[in-house]
């Protein structure tokens, strides 16, 4: 047997993937109401396009940014706008929405009747042109699925001085209790082999690489049987945390390190998500924006745990009564997993394009802890991905030592959580090392 | 539904099931073969030692800690741990009233003058045991077994003593570090646990064998006798005054191993391992500053 591609670091938390990756991907109704953030991507945050009272179709541009960086947001049901407001969103920061009525009928807007892919064969030579490509998923609105939430567009257009060896499509999924890239591996895997032949076309990639965890044999078994008459390698990495993070990943596949600083693109590589890949293809073969995705729905917390299709602008309080309500009482409700999740106050944040899932997790799950003082076991800096000192940088953090935060590498940090995870004195290291990083940045405007 | 309000927390929302009490009952466990093996050949002293040891220790830290007006932590186990290992690393016949004042002064000035639990730079009970020879010569060096007094034998001749007995114990010495074998059990469990980083004592034993050799010594001698192996596992090891870095926990047992080889070599004590490690106790910052990890992607150039 081949030895597993890893990596050094990380942590082997308990993976609970069992809750809901048996369970078969299931669409959810649109919702009578759907909030749409004006910003669902890194970059500049969209302009509202439409206004209180307006109709609007389904696949509708409501948002739109003139700047590089950005990408539209498109209404995902057809009806009237209710309000163009700020509104809690899975951030914890209130951002413009257009919230919208859903009348029901699905009416798609008529622009989406042209998809610039007639075949949905899996193996056909992709003769569209790159250009074409990189348009369609600019107007859809996509973005990288995983988490990331960086326009796809924007990543597949490198700058002309470097050359795209490899694009290694991300189907680790290795945040406890997601499943939901699991199931889209296991049941579009001709759409996820288009899409990564889609992206690689658009950014001139020489070779495609599936990358997939070791728990996840299904999902291996069936994208291979897919990929092998394309010629694309399918590598299983090993089952640890964080080894879906772009940088572990290249890594541990190709042995090879982005600068500090810098992007993948420097090194030959682009990383997308599976489900990014799944969208794109939707996209090309469909017409139709980003206007849905499959998230995951779980933890004990949830009484029916499972993979969702849902509409973009959902509010989680649909999600959890679709999900068959809470299983007793909630301890903390979770945007994303456990490890890099974002704690919700309340259910009225809508699902947003990077949501992988919803996590209810019960109060034996997300147990509270006192910190102790740090006995200097060193468990942070033997799991720490990017090669960093947590306990230093907490150090200084909490003493304001902000310079010498920046020299131990504190914007190195991936905040993958692996260090606050190990510590035996349950310290809050990476939301230390996180206040040092906006405090260097801070400093660096004034300067 | 409308109403309900959740708690919010930074991510990450899990946590590993280990504590910092785990670790030091762990260290604790590790100890009790150590100690087991020292009541078997020293009897009642053993007993008495420890347990006067490890109560002062823990009441010491309860009053700093009340005086300090800081949360009385007791219970995390460190100042048993401190305890334990000043009253297994001093003669049987040391007299009671001096382990607990060895124990005490072990906290106050080893510990909680620091700033208690992870802020002291020494190890406290080498602290302590470094002020009970400065301050009690004589009965710090008065070793004993079965009623006769005799040398320790690091003080005569390397074939005065079988391998097998250094190994299993049957010599004089500190209660705590005749018996090889008790600690190299108590080692392997820490090693199991998570608890132990091979590299210090493999680092500072290694460095002493090879010194002996090169100086015309016998390594496995130097090696088993005296309180080298005790301390080379629990004390070396320890977490708090001991580097973080990989590469630093190479140049600690080195540089610990070095120091040991001179001070028994050409030094007046009989016996320098509580001096080789208070010393590289000291230079532990400046070995973490020194040999920080590379981070991910430094040095690495594009394009490659």
């Amino acid at each position: 047997m081949k030895l597993l591609k890893n990596f050094k670091g990380g942590v082997h938390p308990n993976y609970e993937k069992q809750h809901s990756e048996d369970k078969p991907i299931q669409v959810l109704p649109a919702p009578e109401v759907v909030v749409m953030p004006l910003q669902q991507h890194v970059g500049a945050p969209c302009d509202p396009v439409v206004k209180k009272g307006d109709q609007v179709l389904m696949g509708q541009v409501i948002g739109e940014s003139s700047y590089a960086i950005s990408a539209p947001v498109h209404s995902s049901v057809s009806g009237t706008v209710l309000a163009v407001e700020p509104r809690p969103s899975v951030t914890g920061r209130s951002v413009m929405s257009v919230v919208i009525q859903n009348d029901g009928q699905d009416t798609p807007i008529e622009e989406q009747q042209n998809p610039i892919l007639k075949s949905s064969d899996p193996n056909q030579r992709i003769d569209v042109d790159g250009n074409l490509i990189r348009q369609a998923i600019n107007a859809a609105g996509v973005v990288g699925l995983g988490g990331g939430a960086f326009p796809t567009a924007v990543k597949v257009t490198p700058p002309d001085t470097s050359h795209i060896e490899y694009l290694l499509i991300n189907g680790s999924e290795c945040e406890p209790y997601l499943t939901a890239d699991q199931r889209v591996m296991e049941e579009y895997p001709d759409k996820v082999i288009l899409g990564a032949k889609l992206l690689a076309k658009a950014a001139g990639a020489e070779k495609i690489i599936i990358a997939i965890e070791s728990n996840k044999p299904e999902a291996i078994k069936i994208l291979e049987k897919y990929a092998v008459p394309n010629e694309i390698e399918v590598i299983t990495v090993v089952t640890k945390y964080p080894a879906g993070g772009e940088r572990m990943l290249i890594k541990a596949v190709l042995n090879r390190e982005v600068p500090s600083g810098g992007y993948p693109h420097e090194v030959g590589v682009l990383v997308h998500n599976v489900s990014t890949a799944w969208a794109v293809a939707e996209t090309c073969l469909t017409g139709r924006p980003l206007i849905e995705r499959v998230i995951t729905v779980t933890g004990s917390g949830i009484k029916e745990p499972g993979n969702y299709l849902v509409r973009i602008g959902t509010p989680f309080k649909n999600i959890v009564e679709a999900a068959g309500g809470f299983n007793g009482q909630p301890e903390r409700v979770l945007c994303g997993g456990p490890m890099m999740g974002l704690a919700q106050f309340n259910l009225d944040v809508p699902v947003v394009k990077a949501t992988s899932g919803v996590l209810i997790l019960t109060e034996k799950e997300a147990q509270k802890y006192e910190p102790l003082p740090c006995i200097k076991c060193a468990r942070c800096v033997d799991v720490c991905p990017v090669y960093l000192m947590p306990l230093k940088l907490e150090a200084f953090a909490m003493n304001e030592m902000w310079e010498q935060a920046e020299e131990y590498g504190a914007m190195d940090c991936i905040e993958c959580g692996c260090c606050t995870y190990i510590c035996p004195s349950k310290r809050y290291l990476v939301h230390y090392i996180r206040l040092a990083k906006q405090e260097i940045i801070a400093a660096r405007g004034k300067n | 539904m409308e109403e309900t309000r959740f708690k919010i927390s930074p991510s990450p929302h899990i946590r590993d099931e280990d504590s910092t009490q785990n670790i030091m009952l762990t260290v604790v466990v590790a100890l009790l073969p150590v100690w087991i093996a020292a009541t078997y050949f020293f009897g009642f002293d053993s007993i008495r030692l420890v347990v006067l040891s490890s109560l002062s220790a823990i009441i010491t830290e309860a009053i700093c800690q009340k005086l300090r007006k800081r949360p009385v932590t007791v219970w995390d186990g460190s100042a048993l741990i401190t305890g334990m290992l000043l009253g297994l690393s001093v003669p049987p016949t040391l007299p009671s009233w001096m382990i607990v004042f060895g124990a005490a002064v072990a906290i106050i000035v080893g510990k909680q003058l620091f700033g208690g639990l992870g802020g002291n730079p020494f190890n406290p009970a080498l602290v302590g045991r470094a002020i009970l020879v400065i301050s009690f010569p004589s009965p710090m060096s008065k070793w004993t077994i079965d009623g006769i007094t005799t040398a320790t034998p690091l003080m005569e001749s390397a074939g005065n003593f079988a391998y097998h007995e250094l190994f299993f114990g049957n010599i004089a010495g500190s209660i705590g570090e005749t018996s090889a074998f008790a600690i190299l059990l108590g080692g392997i469990f820490m090693y199991y646990r998570g608890v132990l980083d091979y590299r210090m004592p493999v680092s500072f034993l290694g460095t002493v064998a090879i010194l002996s050799i090169l100086l015309g010594q016998d390594p496995i001698f130097q090696i088993l006798s005296g309180s080298l192996l005790f301390a080379a596992i629990f004390m070396a090891s320890d977490l708090v005054t001991t580097p973080v870095t990989p590469k630093g926990r190479w140049i600690f047992g080195i540089g610990a191993g070095v120091i040991l080889t001179v001070i028994r070599t050409w030094g007046s004590l009989p016996e320098g391992v509580t001096y080789s490690i208070l010393l590289m106790n000291a230079a532990t910052p400046l070995i973490n500053r020194y040999t920080r990890p590379r981070i991910y992607g430094r040095g690495v150039k594009a394009n490659g």
